[in-house]
């Protein structure tokens, strides 16, 4: 591959405001196709919410958001995948059937379900799947029945069924042991090598953040005005290209972001 | 030890859950005992050995006139009653309270109308039933079905929008439409609500039969405790009263079973009463 690759996700001076108040403004960015963008910043300054546009799950109020070179659905589709930190896998089915459930959607017919034989040929399909996350084992356990790593492996396998070419994740390992998401980074890093995905991912750990990203994004507020602090968003003031570099020296999370002051808590939550 | 930190053993556990029962039976018997010494033909506290007799004879002798056996008859009639009735507004509610909880426009349209007719008093509109379909069998099953139907809905339609947003994003992003969304996401993860809106459902449901075969009835279980008030036959209330609560619990338990047979990954965190 020596050409450039194409963009991918294009955002055009996207705005988004919840009644008076500014969450984000004035965000660009080109993203080609293949890339790691992790997105950083304080808690409140709107980079769940950056996610949650790319999904379709909001929309913006100002703007738009570009995919291959078209406006975004207005619905979440199967081309853009979702990871959530929570409630991202269904609670009420198996491990195994949690992984044919996309399968199901697409072939199942009227009941969107298989049934006898091929269930069971479903069942046999996602063995490989099942292995590589090592959960072949836990095939027939329910999610309840899962530690929170475990959970976490059969969401993003999940959130791969439908090969999509955008992997969002919001916060995916935030409720993880630090040694499981050490296995959680190996495992993300070497399905986004084969699969040559566009990945978006917040975080609120910077280390998480420049080891597996190619690209930082950081969110934070330029202006601000103390007696309105709604009055101004967020908007991305660093991206930086992720080269070994890079990683070498990660920088104190302060000294990419401002930590909010106590008032700005109150009007940011959004 | 701190007394929130210790907890009974299995017999111990048992032995207190039986206690409250135990002596709620000895105050009975003594109290009844006394008023008997005073007065033998004391009707308003009859002897336990009394109530068994008149509870066998309503069980197992004909009835004199009729040939039925009389607790048998009541008890089927009145269940036969309140299933369909419960029935007609399980049904009801598991499909308007999907409908409602996860299509925004059914919601604008219909929520706040259930919203209001649940607020109507279920026994007045015993009478409209009565001059509408006559004092039969569809005026008592209606008043069990309306009297429960629109709060089981509300309880329903709640569960819908209580299921995580990240759930149905999620089946979103696995292709899913709105059908598939209701029959794979949404069914699933609400009938074991829909159960508990059910066992809670009875409990007004059972006032509901009861008030209705008390005012128009000729079989039933309300039926005989009010026909039999008028001789103060306490020897026959105070059993039927004691076997409609059995049915109501083992109904509830049943219903419980059901649940964690049926969904056993709705029970697998924490308790359930």
């Amino acid at each position: 591959m020596s050409q450039a690759p194409e963009t991918k996700i294009s955002v055009r001076n996207l705005t988004k405001s919840y009644g008076g108040t500014i969450v984000l403004e004035r965000v660009n960015i080109d993203v080609p196709a293949g890339a790691f963008c992790t997105i950083v910043g304080a808690s409140g300054c709107g980079k769940s919410t950056f996610l949650r546009m790319l999904l379709s799950q909001e929309h913006p109020s100002g703007g738009e958001i570009l995919l291959d070179g078209e406006v975004l659905p207005r619905e979440p589709t199967p081309d853009r995948g979702i990871v959530f930190q929570k409630y991202s896998v269904f609670p009420h089915l198996t491990v195994e059937d949690n992984l044919i459930l996309a399968d199901e959607f697409a072939g199942g017919g009227l009941t969107s379900r298989y049934f006898g034989g091929a269930r069971q040929k479903a069942h046999e399909r996602v063995t490989e799947t099942l292995e590589k996350i090592g959960l072949a084992a836990a095939r027939k356990r329910y999610p309840a029945q899962l530690s929170g790593g475990m959970q976490q492996r059969l969401a993003i396998a999940q959130a791969l069924l439908k090969k999509p070419d955008v992997l969002l994740l919001d916060e995916p390992f935030g409720a993880l042991d630090p040694g499981i998401r050490l296995d959680m980074h190996e495992l993300l890093l070497d399905l986004w090598r084969e699969r040559s995905m566009t990945i978006f991912m917040v975080t609120h750990d910077i280390h998480e953040a420049f080891k597996l990203g190619t690209r930082l994004l950081v969110f934070d507020k330029t202006r601000h005005d103390p007696h309105a602090p709604e009055r101004y968003g967020a908007t991305i003031t660093y991206d930086l290209p992720l080269t070994d570099d890079a990683r070498k020296n990660v920088p104190e999370a302060d000294a990419l972001i401002t930590q909010p002051t106590y008032q700005d808590i109150g009007a940011n939550h959004a | 030890m701190r007394l929130i930190n210790l907890s009974p053993g299995r017999v111990l556990g048992l032995g207190l859950a039986a206690a409250p029962f135990v002596v709620t039976v000895i105050a009975y018997a003594v109290a009844s005992h006394y008023r008997r010494l005073e007065n033998p033909a004391d009707k308003l506290l009859p002897s336990i050995e009394q109530m068994g007799a008149t509870f066998w004879r309503m069980a197992f002798v004909p009835d004199r006139r009729t040939g039925d056996l009389i607790l048998w008859v009541d008890t089927l009639d009145s269940l036969w009653r309140l299933g369909f009735g419960m029935a007609v507004a399980t049904a009801f509610a598991l499909m308007t309270g999907i409908l409602i909880g996860f299509i925004p426009h059914v919601r604008a349209a219909l929520a706040p109308y259930i919203s209001a007719i649940s607020l109507i008093p279920p026994i007045t509109i015993l009478p409209i039933l009565f001059i509408m379909v006559g004092l039969g069998e569809a005026s008592k099953v209606m008043l069990v079905a309306l009297g429960t139907a629109p709060v089981m809905t509300r309880a329903t339609a709640q569960a819908v929008m209580e299921i995580p947003g990240e759930l149905v994003i999620k089946a979103q992003t696995l292709g899913a439409n709105t059908w598939q969304m209701m029959t794979r996401l949404v069914l699933p993860q609400v009938l074991p609500k829909l159960i508990t809106a059910l066992r809670l459902g009875l409990v007004p449901g059972w006032i509901f039969l009861i008030s209705a075969e008390a005012i128009a009835s000729t079989s039933g279980l309300g039926y005989r405790i009010f026909l039999v008030r008028r001789f103060l036959a306490m020897d026959v209330i105070l059993p039927y009263v004691i076997w409609i609560t059995l049915l109501a619990y083992l109904i509830d338990r049943l219903l419980l079973l059901l649940s964690k047979r049926a969904f056993r990954w709705a029970h697998l965190q924490g308790g359930s009463l």
